[in-house]
């Protein structure tokens, strides 16, 4: 190079800088436009069918699932349909695998305490550790042997690149990238997954946007909380014979109140702090094809089940013990546990929650999934995790006994949905971003506004005398 | 170039082979190569990258499988590889395999490589595949309108890979001229890449892709900025001009041996 040519590099440039800003609209959406333009053309031309053999099946299903109007309401259905055949087959199963691992747990107590060990260890041991293992491996085993499947036979069958087609220019409007689609289908899964997944956005505006977003869906941790509520408390106003449908149903509705968050935080971010139009990408839609189910159970179960049923066992064990700790240690006839909800009582109280319900989530940052079993944990009073036959009793417990009401449901769903993401998607983002504030960010931000919106509704419903 | 790291002391031509994901490219690599063939990661990159090589009418090719990839628009590490080797790289000619079951998709990529390149051949790749599906392709009227050689291939069957090689062959050496398809848009479009053409040829002259360069420049590309920068645009020129020099030395003292 030499040192003359540097003149008129800068004059290229600038020129091309100025036509740029003059154009009328988007350079690269009119160049994709002309491309896809003239090659349609061109194949029209070079391409001749020869008797029909099925050919038009795969174009009428596109038209179908991308259509302006029915795409959307179809993908709520496709959504509504993995939440029902999630949580009514995973009922029974959850209750077996509880009551084997329950069973180990009574007979290796018995055992400790023929050997004359003394009641603590057991107590830490098996009470403690071992009942927060089984129960997150009872609760969360078999939804996501039955979601995870499900999730990858849509990958395989070609749905999930329309979806992101389908949401594309939802995102483009909120300032985001259309892929933010598929990585919220992975949060479904797990956020911290999710979190990793955003690195198919190129851009390293809109891949953050995705990164601080992805705790808006819930995860598979979360969902048996919001499941748990939603047949309690919605479904419970219906027979019985629409309870499972019902349920299913307001799922979907916390889910979809989640995209409008992740939306809505999204055109924030871009028009604020992290300002920037939306880039164009190419999104091909490939050929419907016939899953390979051998595949699928392969991905599903061992790629993505073990792995995130690992990272929770990993979580559970010494979340299991904390809770033991406080529940059993007693100052002043009150366990710790109950001390510490007694504190944060009247922060929860201006939520709409309580106080043993904030305790719940500060033990559960490592993993959501304990949430529920801490919360009744510290409602019964006993020192240890409650296995899921204390489900037969439930609404009697919390409303009968601790008076929840409809707004304490609503409200939990909506903390559950909303609130700081677990300790895997924090150290996760951290990984992804290899920044100190964007992963304080995407800690904090959640938070906040779980507090600020529960704190809204439950003015508002306290106001209008709901409650 | 040397970040794209070719070796062409065993070689005499390269040829890059481009194209959509899912279109049959690796049966291509694989039943041109055979057993010639290592692989390697690109540069500074975790993406694979598969090197062969083959023979035909006594000049060795080197042909170097390029990421699958829909388009060479966006900033993806798979892009960005084929899109740098296509102009950085300088292959003597790329082939661009393609789907003949759904061609609308895939010429979307061959028209985005014929903006950078005009030594480009297309295979229409799984012939048999569409026929099963009742369509039709016609090789001849593809090659009309792209302006360069489209061949007719069913790689798993071994049809047509003869021909796509002496087609390889002919485009290279010039025994087929190719007038690529670009594309126009409307009036501003094309008003604002033509404008830019003189004041790149001033920069870089005799660059063969300027108007490629110049709608990457409109499309605000920081790559091909900083490879004006850094006068790695010019460089591509001189090589290309050493490339054929070296080659049609080498031919001479052969042909006299």
């Amino acid at each position: 190079m030499t040192r003359s040519a540097t003149p008129s590099v800068d004059v290229l440039l600038l020129r091309a800088d100025t036509l740029r800003r003059s154009l009328s609209g988007n350079f690269r959406d009119q160049l994709v436009q002309v491309l896809y333009g003239d090659a349609e053309s061109i194949a029209r031309r070079a391409v001749k069918p020869v008797g029909h053999r099925g050919w038009d099946w795969d174009q009428r299903l596109d038209r179908l699932v991308t259509s302006p109007i029915l795409g959307l309401p179809l993908m709520l259905v496709v959504l509504a349909v993995v939440f029902w055949l999630t949580v009514t087959g995973a009922n029974l199963p959850s209750q077996w695998i509880a009551t084997a691992l329950f069973w180990i747990e009574d007979q290796a107590s018995t055992l400790f305490t023929a050997w004359g060990i003394p009641w603590w260890i057991t107590g830490f041991v098996w009470h403690g550790t071992y009942r927060g293992l089984a129960w997150v491996v009872a609760v969360m085993l078999p939804p996501m042997a039955i979601f995870f499947p499900c999730f990858t036979i849509l990958e395989d069958l070609g749905y999930l690149p329309r979806v992101a087609f389908n949401l594309d220019w939802l995102f483009k409007k909120a300032g985001a990238h259309g892929k933010q689609s598929l990585t919220m289908s992975m949060g479904f899964g797990c956020n911290a997954a999710g979190v990793i997944a955003c690195r198919v956005i190129d851009s390293p505006r809109e891949r953050l946007i995705a990164i601080l977003t992805n705790n808006f869906v819930p995860c598979n941790g979360r969902f048996p909380t919001l499941i748990l509520l939603a047949t309690v408390f919605v479904a419970a106003a219906f027979p019985p014979a629409f309870a499972s449908v019902v349920a299913a149903g307001s799922v979907v509705m916390v889910v979809v109140i989640g995209v409008l968050f992740t939306l809505a935080v999204s055109a924030l971010l871009s028009r604020t702090v992290l300002k920037g139009e939306a880039s164009v990408f190419t999104l091909e839609l490939p050929p419907y094809r016939r899953p390979n189910i051998s595949r699928i159970l392969y991905t599903s179960l061992i790629d993505r089940t073990i792995f995130v049923l690992w990272r929770a066992i990993q979580t559970a064990a010494p979340a299991g013990a904390a809770i033991w700790i406080l529940g059993n240690t007693v100052i002043g006839g009150l366990s710790l546990a109950q001390h510490i909800a007694n504190f944060l009582q009247p922060l929860g109280h201006l939520i709409g929650l309580d106080g043993v319900i904030l305790l719940a989530y500060i033990i559960a940052i490592p993993a959501n999934e304990i949430v529920v079993p801490t919360m009744l944990m510290t409602y019964l009073g006993i020192g240890m995790m409650t296995g899921p036959e204390a489900f037969a009793d439930l609404r009697g417990l919390l409303v009968g006994q601790h008076g929840w009401t409809m707004l304490t449901a609503v409200n939990l769903m909506l903390f559950s949905l909303l609130h700081n993401p677990c300790a895997t998607t924090i150290i996760t983002t951290w990984k992804e971003t290899r920044s100190l504030k964007w992963t304080t960010i995407g800690a904090l931000m959640p938070l906040g506004l779980a507090f600020l919106v529960t704190f809204v509704t439950a003015a508002v419903a306290r106001l209008l005398g709901w409650v | 170039m040397a970040q794209m790291d070719i070796n062409t002391q065993n070689f005499d031509r390269v040829v890059a082979l481009a194209g959509n994901p899912n279109t049959g490219k690796s049966t291509v690599f694989n039943a041109l190569t055979g057993l010639k063939q290592h692989t390697g990661n690109w540069p500074g990159k975790t993406v694979t990258r598969a090197e062969g090589g083959y023979e035909y009418a006594g000049v060795r090719y080197k042909l170097v499988d390029l990421p699958g990839t829909y388009s060479l628009l966006s900033a993806s590490q798979d892009e960005q590889i084929a899109r740098d080797f296509i102009l950085f790289g300088q292959p003597d000619c790329t082939v661009v395999v393609t789907d003949a079951t759904c061609l609308e998709r895939n010429l979307n990529l061959v028209l985005q490589v014929l903006e950078i390149s005009n030594k480009v051949v297309v295979c229409v790749n799984l012939m048999d595949e569409a026929r099963r599906k009742g369509l039709e392709v016609d090789a001849r009227s593809l090659s009309r309108d792209l302006g360069v050689p489209a061949v007719p291939t069913s790689a798993s069957t071994g049809a047509g890979l003869r021909e796509l090689i002496s087609t390889v062959a002919d485009v290279i050496e010039g025994k087929i001229t190719t007038a690529p398809h670009r594309v126009r848009g409307d009036g501003e479009f094309q008003r604002a890449v033509v404008e830019l053409l003189p004041l790149i040829e001033e920069v870089a002259p005799g660059l063969p892709n300027a108007r490629w360069v110049a709608m990457r420049l409109l499309d605000g590309d920081l790559r091909v900025r900083q490879a004006l920068h850094s006068g790695e645009l010019l460089g591509i020129v001189a090589r290309q001009r050493e490339a054929v020099q070296r080659f049609s030395r080498k031919m001479a003292v052969e042909g006299a041996q």
